[in-house]
């Protein structure tokens, strides 16, 4: 069934197709950001309450979704790995984390030095910030867990359960806001609707799309280094290394990481 | 079923038991997670009385005055239902304003007089530019209505 939507969950097909997707999302990361940042801080008013603080949502507000977002795509590539047993998935899964990890960590940051100004306070325990941080420590907790276990393929399994198990957490921070009282403000920006000036969501939707294209980029230039470092003991990356004009690896060390490498798809 | 099929099924149910726990346990810690009461529910009696807690609302209009020493503040935080007086001895955030959102931390005295020892504002999520703020105003000001409604929009 459906192999042709295979193809490239083979991390060989994959690497080749990756490389040749990163130039362009880069390219159109580097657009958006200068494209966002001119309309952010540039053509944007101040706002009639906070003045120029305000600006920190064309970093804050795309960091937060971003790090929410690449939670879930972490999870479904997750849950694809356990159900196909697709050795990319968990690969991908691998490479995402640390940008998501980066970006729950910016928005983290960001909002505690505009809270310090325009609440008063740089931290407090309420449910938005919370949930948000409790987002970070399992980005940590994933990566740490994947650190701690030498096979790849276990580190796999063990990393989509509890990436899998965590994603009960996006729903909770998305809708903290409107669940309980947070100090945290209600969401600006909804489907269909917006409580902001055009010029000042127009610059952050652009950051955010911003925040899209650096993701993918990076992600697929992680997963790239990923796939070679896995895969290093199949003829495929030989053969890839022997053509750029390295000393290849293949054979080198063949069967010291165990024989599980190969068989699955 | 295919082990495909079961693995699926097996993620899919396990997603949903997961949800309904985490639904179960936040239900339960209902009002742990609420950062703070707002003062319908302190005249509701919702609030503890033996231990500080914190108390949210909109600062009411013409209700802020200033001591002599210049820290100390009296304001009334408001839900536009309930209004609880609330007094204050430090300094204030930038966006501390009337009409604005506010979060104290204290305790509720015998006399009903909240005394804080934290003033935390709390922004809404309107953002706008101050010539569109001030026609709003204009707008509103013709129209006669005094008090915003809490969390509306500007449109």
């Amino acid at each position: 069934m459906a192999i042709h939507w295979f193809k490239y969950a083979s991390p060989a097909s994959f690497y080749g197709l990756a490389g040749r997707m990163i130039p362009w999302f880069a390219g159109a990361a580097v657009v958006t950001t200068l494209i966002g940042l001119y309309v952010g801080l540039v053509l944007a008013p101040t706002d009639f309450q906070q003045g120029d603080s305000y600006r920190i949502i064309y970093i804050h507000v795309p960091a937060a979704w971003m790090g929410m977002f690449t939670y879930l795509v972490m999870a479904g590539w997750a849950a694809a790995g356990v159900v196909f047993n697709t050795r990319l998935s968990g690969m991908m899964v691998q490479a995402l984390a640390p940008t998501g990890a980066m970006f729950t960590f910016v928005a983290l940051w960001t909002g505690a030095f505009w809270g310090r100004p325009t609440w008063g306070t740089y931290w407090v325990w309420d449910a938005r910030l919370t949930s948000t941080l409790i987002l970070f420590f399992l980005y940590i907790g994933y990566m740490a867990l994947r650190a701690s276990i030498d096979d790849p393929r276990r580190a796999d399994r063990a990393g989509a359960v509890l990436t899998l198990v965590g994603v009960v957490n996006i729903p909770i921070i998305y809708f903290s806001v409107q669940w309980w009282n947070t100090l945290h403000q209600g969401a600006s920006v909804r489907p269909g609707s917006s409580s902001m000036a055009t010029v000042m969501l127009t610059g952050m939707l652009v950051m955010a799309v911003a925040a899209w294209m650096y993701t993918i980029a990076i992600s697929l230039a992680r997963v790239r280094s990923i796939i070679i470092e896995r895969e290093q003991h199949s003829a495929w990356v030989g053969e890839l290394l022997a053509s750029e004009g390295h000393d290849a690896v293949a054979g080198t060390s063949r069967g010291a990481m165990g024989s599980n490498q190969q068989g699955t798809r | 079923m295919k082990p495909r099929q079961k693995r699926m099924a097996i993620i899919g149910g396990g997603l949903a038991a997961l949800a309904v726990v985490a639904a179960l346990v936040l239900n339960a810690f209902e009002d742990n997670l609420l950062f703070f009461f707002s003062p319908t529910q302190v005249y509701a009696k919702e609030a503890p009385l033996d231990r500080p807690f914190r108390i949210g609302g909109l600062v009411e209009a013409g209700s802020v005055k200033r001591e002599a020493d210049g820290l100390t503040v009296a304001f009334k935080v408001t839900d536009t239902a309930k209004v609880v007086p609330v007094t204050y001895k430090g300094i204030l955030p930038d966006l501390f304003q009337e009409g604005k959102g506010v979060v104290a931390r204290g305790r509720l005295g015998p006399d009903g007089i909240f005394r804080a020892d934290q003033v935390l504002a709390r922004h809404d999520e309107n953002y706008m530019p101050p010539e569109a703020a001030y026609a709003l105003d204009q707008a509103k000001k013709s129209q006669g209505s005094v008090v915003a409604p809490a969390g509306g929009y500007g449109k």
